[in-house]
This record gives C-alpha cells, sequence and structure tokens, in this order.
C-alpha cells in the first residue's frame, strides 16, 4: 500500500478548475517531486492534503486513513508536516520557540499542568528541546538558535521553516519549492539535507519544485502537471524528455 | 554586557536568565511589598490601584498580546467577574471561595462569548468585542434584582483567616491581598509562555495557516486564550470593585475596555513588562496632571479649574505618539535602550527593525 494516494481529486475554484482529475501515489520512503508550470496546481495539491481546502471530487488516503475526515489542524498528527511557498513563520518569536510549537503535536501536558508548571510539564521541555536541539544539529542552526525571525535573512528563514517542519517528526513530509530564492550554495546544501532526511529520518518527501537541477539530482520520481492535471510519471529523466512535458514548457514546433 | 554561558537546557526553561537576574526581581518584589512602611495611604491606594490595573492588563494580554485577538470589551468581563464576586460574598460564600470562583466564573463567560468571535479578525472582532461593552450595562441596569441596577451595588471589607481586608479600613492588608493576585498571576503567565499552550498563542497570533499545519487547533486555543484572559480580567474586577468600594453600571464602561487597551499598547504589546509598565503610566497619568497643573497655575498664575476632558486629551495624544514613534511601547524602548548600552558603542538604529505589521493574522480580510 502507498503512503500518500490521491484518487481522481478534482478542485474547482469558481470556473476554475485548479486540480484536474489528478491521480498518483507516493510510496513510502521515496523522493517524490512535483513540477510544472506556474498556475498548474502544485500548491494546490499541498493544500489539498493540508487539508486547506475540500476536494470537489475523489479521495486522498494516506497511511490507509482517509485524509478528508481529518480536521486540517489534524494532519499533522499523522505525521504530515510541510513548509510553505510564501514562508510563513512565527515572526515575532526566537527561532527556538518556532521549532518547539512544531513539537506541539506531541503534546501530552494540559493547561493546568503548564500554568502550575508540574515536574511533568518540565520533562516535557526537555524533552522537546533535545528532539529540537537534534533537528538543530542537522540543519546547522546553532548559531541563530536565540534570534528572532524577523531579523533572519531570507535564505536562514527558509531552513528554519524546514526544521520546524522536522521539529513534528514527521512521516511524509511537504516541501513546497525548498530552493526558491537560494542562492547555489545553499541550493546544494538543501539537495544533501533532503538526502539525509530520506536515509537517516526515515522521512518520505513529497516536494515542489522548479530547479530542474535539484529534482533530477534527489528525486526518485517525478510528476509533470500543467493546468491541474497530470502530464507524465515517471523518473526524472523519463520526464524531463516526455513531448508533453517539452510541449507545456516550451510550447509546439511549428 | 553580561553574557550567560549556558551549560544545561534548564538555564533556557526557568524563568530567569541567571541569578543577577533573579536577584533584581527579587528585591523588587521586596521594595514593592515593603510599600507600607514608605509609602503614605494615599500612595499606596494609588500604587494599590496600578497593580489591579496591571492585573486587568495581564488578563487581556493574554488575549491581545499573545494571541492576537483584538478586544475592545474587556470592561465587560471587568464588570462580570465583580458582580460575580460580590453576589456570591453577599451569599455568604467565605471570600476565600467566593473570589477563585467569580474568576472561573468569568472564563466560562468568555468561552460563550469566544464561540461566536471565533470567526472574526481583526476590527470586526474589535467591534464585536466594543458592543459587548456597551451591551454589558443594559444588562447590569435590566438585570436589576441580581446587580443593583442603576443605584448599584457596596461591597465593604472581607475576612480572611480572621483578618479584616477592607480598602479604606485596612489598605495595608489590601495592598497585600492585591500583591498576591498580581505575584500569582504573573507567575503562572510565566509558566505559561515557557510551555506548549503559550507558544501556540504566539502561533495562532503571528501565522494562523501554519499554526494549523502544526497541529495547532486554532479554535480550541483561541476559545482557551479567551478563557484565561476573562479569567484573570474577572479577578481584575472583582478587586475593582473592593478597590471602589460602590460601583454600577456605569462603573466598567466602554472607556474603561478603550483605557485597557490603551495601557497595554502604551506598556507594549506581547510583553508582561508591558502590561506593568502600561498600568504604571495609566494609574499615575492623573495624579501628574493634577500636581502638574497645581504647578502651572503656582509658578505662572491663571486659573488651576478642571479643563474637561484634559486626561483622556492627554491619554489620547501619548497614545499617538506611540504608535507613531514607539509601536513596541515602553517595553520595547527599554530593550533598546538597555541593548544601546550593553552593545555601545555598536548599536545600530535597524537592530530593532521596525514591523509594519505587528499582528500579521489581524490583517483585515
Amino acid at each position: 500500500m502507498s503512503l500518500l494516494e490521491f484518487e481522481n481529486v478534482t478542485l474547482k475554484f469558481g470556473g476554475l478548475t485548479a486540480v484536474n482529475d489528478l491521480s498518483f501515489e507516493v510510496e513510502e520512503g521515496e523522493i517524490f517531486a512535483i513540477v510544472g508550470p506556474n498556475g498548474a496546481g502544485k500548491s494546490t495539491v499541498f493544500n489539498l492534503i493540508s487539508r486547506f481546502y475540500d476536494p470537489y471530487t475523489g479521495n486522498i488516503r494516506y497511511d490507509g486513513h482517509d485524509l478528508l475526515k481529518a480536521k486540517p489542524s489534524g494532519v499533522a498528527a499523522y505525521g504530515v508536516a510541510r513548509t510553505f511557498q510564501n514562508i510563513e513563520l512565527f515572526e515575532h518569536a526566537t527561532v527556538l520557540q518556532n521549532l518547539l510549537v512544531g513539537r506541539h503535536r506531541h503534546r501530552k501536558s494540559n493547561m493546568l499542568s503548564e500554568v502550575l508548571f508540574l515536574p511533568s510539564a518540565r520533562r516535557q521541555e526537555l524533552e522537546n528541546r533535545e528532539k529540537v536541539e537534534e533537528i538543530i544539529d542537522f540543519l546547522d542552526l546553532q548559531a541563530f538558535r536565540d534570534k528572532m525571525i524577523s531579523g533572519l535573512p531570507y535564505g536562514v528563514r527558509k531552513v528554519v521553516e524546514v526544521a520546524r517542519a522536522l521539529a513534528t517528526d514527521p512521516k511524509l513530509l511537504l516541501l513546497d519549492e525548498p530552493a526558491s530564492g537560494l542562492s547555489v550554495e545553499e541550493t546544494t546544501d538543501m539537495r544533501w539535507w533532503i538526502d539525509d532526511m530520506r536515509r537517516q529520518m526515515a522521512i518520505t518527501v513529497l516536494m515542489v519544485e522548479h530547479d530542474m537541477g535539484l529534482v533530477s539530482g534527489v528525486s526518485d520520481r517525478v510528476l509533470a502537471m500543467a493546468d491541474g492535471a497530470k502530464l507524465a510519471l515517471g523518473t526524472p529523466a523519463e520526464v524531463q524528455s516526455h513531448p508533453a512535458v517539452v510541449e507545456a514548457y516550451l510550447g509546439k514546433a511549428s | 554586557m553580561r553574557i550567560v554561558f549556558k551549560t544545561n537546557y534548564m538555564q533556557d526553561i526557568r524563568p530567569w536568565k541567571d541569578a543577577y537576574q533573579l536577584c533584581l526581581y527579587l528585591i523588587l518584589l521586596a521594595v514593592v511589598a515593603a510599600a507600607p512602611w514608605w509609602l503614605d495611604d494615599f500612595y499606596l491606594g494609588e500604587l494599590t490601584n496600578v497593580l489591579i490595573w496591571a492585573i486587568a492588563g495581564l488578563g487581556l494580554m493574554i488575549l491581545t498580546g499573545h494571541t492576537g485577538q483584538v478586544s475592545l470589551g474587556h470592561a465587560t468581563f471587568l464588570a462580570f467577574g465583580c458582580y460575580a464576586n460580590v453576589i456570591l460574598l453577599e451569599a455568604g460564600v467565605p471570600f476565600l471561595i467566593a473570589f477563585p470562583l467569580a474568576g472561573i466564573l468569568t472564563g466560562l463567560a468568555g468561552v460563550t462569548v469566544a464561540i461566536p468571535a471565533l470567526r472574526l479578525h481583526g476590527i470586526y472582532l474589535a467591534i464585536f468585542t466594543m458592543a459587548l461593552s456597551i451591551l454589558m450595562d443594559d444588562v447590569i441596569v435590566l438585570a436589576e434584582p441580581i446587580t443593583g441596577g442603576v443605584a448599584g451595588k457596596y461591597l465593604g471589607g472581607v475576612e480572611i483567616f480572621g483578618f479584616l481586608v477592607d480598602r479604606w479600613g485596612t489598605p495595608v492588608q489590601f495592598f497585600w491581598l492585591v500583591l498576591g493576585v498580581a505575584v500569582l498571576v504573573t507567575l503562572g503567565y510565566i509558566n505559561l509562555l515557557r510551555a506548549p499552550l503559550g507558544r501556540s498563542f504566539i502561533a495562532v497570533r503571528d501565522s494562523e495557516v501554519s499554526a494549523q499545519a502544526m497541529g495547532v487547533d486554532i479554535a480550541r486555543t483561541k476559545m482557551i486564550s479567551f478563557a484565561l484572559s476573562c479569567a484573570v480580567s474577572g479577578w481584575a474586577g472583582a478587586l475593582m470593585g473592593m478597590f471602589s468600594g460602590a460601583f454600577n453600571n456605569e462603573t466598567f464602561s466602554v472607556l474603561i475596555s478603550i483605557q485597557l487597551l490603551m495601557m497595554i499598547v502604551i506598556g507594549g504589546l506581547g510583553s508582561i513588562h508591558g502590561a506593568f509598565l502600561g498600568a504604571i503610566v495609566i494609574g499615575f497619568l492623573p495624579q501628574f496632571l493634577s500636581i502638574s497643573k497645581e504647578y502651572v497655575g503656582a509658578v505662572f498664575g491663571g486659573n488651576t479649574v478642571a479643563i474637561p476632558g484634559l486626561e483622556f486629551g492627554i491619554f489620547g495624544m501619548i497614545l499617538i505618539a506611540f504608535i507613531l514613534f514607539e509601536p513596541m511601547g515602553l517595553y520595547g524602548r527599554w530593550l533598546k535602550i538597555r541593548t544601546w548600552f550593553e552593545l555601545f558603542p555598536f548599536y545600530r538604529k535597524d537592530m530593532f527593525k521596525r514591523q509594519k505589521s505587528y499582528l500579521k493574522t489581524e490583517r483585515l480580510r
């Protein structure tokens, strides 16, 4: 059974069909990339998984569960974490606080034990901190631990967002354009990090990305989309040479 | 500059940075607790008033400063707490039960209000809560059998462990009661901020979408924030009732709501210090104005008759000045001054970059 299954999913905004009868499966342990021109519906696919939108028709299944039955805040409990195309961090909090919010789905304490800060709440904080420190070490964020997000440069924010998603201890990680706006060196770092997430943390990665170097370097399978529909699905090389993909990007030879 | 060398995660989890900081706050607490020995009864009363306002400010800070939900109607919950406390006391419930219960009841009232308010954002929520504040006035008048209506209610002293605690009879005991409540509320607030719940408030304030993606239930979190905020406001209201001794439907008017919001903006949104600094400004400004009016009258002659609306005019001007020049409030200014000294001469002007939108999720939709 696949980890994530899209089955004939269609989403319409008024007259616009954002996702059109889309079906694909993401296998456990693979790195799966979605590519396509602007407006192809790539981010909409992510927002469907995050339950920000309800599909018009079709089914989304995750790990045997019907994802459409979950609340938007319940998706994280299944072990699905995500980043956003336009960074959505908690601006007026430190990097550490941001990452600790990522631990929220593991919260066991209740309001009373937190207001009194009972030993159980203290123990939970220490556990959370240790997990977060592992992520900080993994992504080299030590220097920024106590910095406010509002004062950080773009590249670092991008990494902090990935770190926050990793702090939730996910099984499936959705990365929405992890390399957009990053320098060549930063993109290379990101490439190895994504690779390591799978190797060391056994995370399945689903990403939307425009940088074909990153996509072909790291992903096992690629889904090409245009106008909300599937164009091609296969290895990076297969998709890049697929006639429909070439046509969608470059137009038809006359 | 003091550099704290961290060797243990507990150093980040415990509320104080190092022994030096802990000492400072303990000395401050000791000096304030000893106020009856270095202040006369008039100024002790003023200090008590400031502390009560600070508790009310902490209540609103939870909701507006940390969860990002603007409320222009918190006087409603002050009133609710005040009446709940008095009505329970009149029913013969001892103070030590009536007082906590008044806060809890106000918290429950807050949850009831929160349910329709959950769908509102920014200015719409402000209008909704402001309407509540206006409505409360009429409700108090209409519910005359319970609330005493326009004639209002009176509250003498209360008894705690056999000691009489009365604003006029035993101002020192009343001061310590207020100080005790203020310290307990502050400690609870500090604990909240270092725990997952406090962080989820901040998450909801700064970005609802990503809070949701992290597994924070927005509706639930806002509801808890309303509950805690209103409970603290209820306690502040109960103390206000005991402080003024007599109150009616006009005591907790919409002006109090506005003043409360102004207070935390001037003090600094999103910080516990802000509630206290704002309370000091709001509490002492009327005295400061009347003293300076006398002084101006004495030096330059002319009449010293009360100028109508002077107080609110000056409040308004201070608020405008803060929003224009120091949106981070007094606490933000203090942070800048402290950083300037710590880093001298390397302070840069853009170290505290001014944020265009303080409350991201509060943008009009």
